[in-house]
């Protein structure tokens, strides 16, 4: 069969998968880029060309860079949290005791919870008149009182931070597990011959194997974290006071609340830009990882 | 083991153990409780942890079909739900199989699949505008269909990347040698490369039924009553309403939980090979 034929039956096969990404992705994307640029609303007029002007109201509004800082302060949190614990957890469950494979099986429980589901259920702990938290605390005598985890700037986000943690350490802890099955058992027992204690046996055996798939996993994280909306939607819309308002919700808020499509999708094409920039710095630490770990 | 373990590793390890288990399972099995205890016990101070007596009516409350009632909004919403999975899990299969086979057996076409895969990292937000504006136009908006089209944008990508995976599994040599013998392409296709990478497609579909079961960002835009709107929606309605009853809330959530964490539990391992193989090599 011919190269150029092959090739030709090749397209073919990409071209329904091409359609749809093009209906459903690349027209929007594209029309989004228009929209940035001009002050059309979501209902009524489409739109005077504006030029940058969303972008520079955007980039120098208070409420952008403080929506930025939460959002970050979010996603280094939660997911620093979930690559710790999640390492921890892997490598608890690769040692042999009993009981080890049903810990393996709950660890999937969490992550497979819907993400609305969790919300919700977090939600119910911390309420701040019934809550399974404000009661387990006082029960435990770790507390006089009921507290408003969830409707005081000064925990809401706090709060918001481990339910995510909650639900989305297993993956990294599957991801590592895996990884962690993958290390020669030879090697292992090699090192430890040569006298290697446990933390250089970490740092010098396991980790060369774990670093590529940990990447992995950080850049999933990272890039869910930056675009979270439905846990914060769901838990406390954006409060009180907008101390949990991440820049997915401001974009809501913006296009579909205030109705101001124009400057939603320009602040949306900001979020995109800063998940591109923050993808690509990873994937250029990827190749690294997996280089060194050959 | 060529370890030995001394007996104080061996506690910190069990204890390590509980401690895990119980974090884990400590919010699932109070989302449990909730749905089983009577209302008046789940607002009693101090909080009583486990249902004494087990009441079993808020599931069937939710899963009756009495007019007006939270049954019948939730079981149009379950069923909504099971709708849009089923055809956008489906809809993204039709699509992701030919694509995912020609890119495995065609690398100069990687290129490709690598940008349907970096959407992935485009916030839904980004494209939410254009898409609400293009269904209206189409009548589409609040509609099952509409939504599972939607659907697609995040199915799609995420279908074809697991099955070019698996086809990559797939020595094209078996291919070749039933070409040499003068099958077809289709015939090959049929009879070897497709019951071959069956595994991979179930799963696939599988995931893909998942992760269109949990969207809720595009189904709460796009949906507003209950012709259309799903198990996501209708949780987050009841969450953020004025419900008295917490154990509803709970039940419901428990409802909607069940098929994820049955399909999870039994997809763990090909999910894990999946994520890890197809994203070092990129």
């Amino acid at each position: 069969m011919s190269g150029s034929r092959s090739t030709l039956r090749a397209w073919l096969l990409l071209l329904p998968l091409l359609i749809i990404m093009t209906t459903v992705i690349g027209w929007p994307l594209a029309d989004t880029i228009r929209l940035s640029f001009t002050d059309a609303r979501l209902v009524g007029t489409s739109g005077e060309w504006v030029g940058i002007g969303n972008y520079a109201a955007m980039l120098s509004s208070s409420r952008f860079w403080s929506t930025l800082a939460t959002t970050m302060w979010f996603a280094v949190a939660s997911v620093s949290l979930e690559m710790i614990i999640g390492v921890l957890a892997a490598l608890l469950v690769n040692q042999s005791f009993y009981g080890r494979t049903l810990l393996r099986a709950l660890l999937i429980l969490p992550w497979a919870l819907p993400t609305v589901v969790n919300a919700s259920l977090w939600r119910l702990i911390y309420n701040p008149q019934y809550g399974a938290l404000n009661a387990m605390l006082t029960q435990l005598g770790l507390a006089d009182e009921y507290q408003s985890w969830l409707g005081e700037p000064s925990s809401a986000l706090a709060a918001l931070i481990i339910a995510d943690t909650w639900k989305n350490f297993p993956l990294v802890a599957l991801i590592a597990l895996a990884a962690l099955q993958a290390v020669p058992k030879e090697i292992r027992a090699a090192s430890m011959v040569d006298g290697a204690g446990p933390i250089a046996r970490f740092r010098y055996v396991v980790l060369p194997y774990l670093a590529g798939p940990l990447m992995v996993a950080l850049v999933l994280r990272t890039i869910e974290a930056f675009k979270v909306f439905d846990i914060v939607w769901v838990m406390t819309r954006g409060g009180p006071a907008n101390t949990t308002r991440t820049l997915s919700i401001l974009v809501y808020q913006e296009a579909f609340s205030f109705q101001r499509a124009g400057a939603g999708a320009s602040l949306a094409l900001i979020i995109a830009l800063i998940v591109t920039v923050l993808s690509t710095v990873y994937a250029v630490m990827i190749r690294k990882a997996a280089g060194s770990a050959k | 083991m060529t370890e030995r373990r001394s007996v104080s590793y061996s506690i910190f390890l069990y204890l390590c153990a509980i401690v895990l288990a119980g974090f884990i399972l400590a919010p699932i099995l109070w989302l449990l409780a909730m749905s089983l205890s009577p209302a008046d016990q789940l607002i009693t101070k101090p909080l009583q942890w486990w249902p004494e007596t087990v009441d079993w009516s808020r599931y069937r409350h939710l899963l009756s079909r009495a007019d007006n009632s939270a049954g019948e909004a939730f079981t149009s919403a379950l069923a909504n739900s099971v709708t849009v999975s089923a055809m956008a899990a489906v809809a993204s299969l039709l699509v992701a199989v030919p694509a995912a086979w020609a890119v495995s057996r065609t690398p100069s076409l990687g290129w490709s699949l690598a940008m349907v895969i970096m959407t992935y990292m485009l916030p839904p937000v980004a494209l939410a505008v254009p898409l609400y504006m293009g269904l209206a136009q189409l009548n589409l908006l609040n509609s099952v269909h509409g939504l599972a089209l939607v659907y697609l944008s995040i199915l799609a990508p995420f279908t074809t990347w697991l099955m070019k995976s698996g086809f990559d599994g797939i020595p094209a040599e078996i291919e070749a040698a039933a070409a040499i013998d003068g099958a077809r392409l289709s015939q090959t296709l049929r009879i070897i490369t497709l019951p071959l990478s069956a595994p991979v497609i179930a799963t696939s579909v599988l995931f893909a039924f998942l992760l269109a079961w949990d969207e809720f960002f595009y189904a709460l835009l796009f949906t507003s009553d209950q012709r259309s709107k799903t198990l996501t929606v209708a949780i987050a309605d009841l969450a953020g309403g004025r419900v008295t009853d917490y154990g509803l809330i709970a039940t419901a959530g428990v409802l909607a939980a069940l098929p994820p964490l049955v399909l999870g539990t039994l997809l763990q391992r090909a999910l894990i090979s999946g994520l890890t193989s197809g994203g070092v090599k990129g």
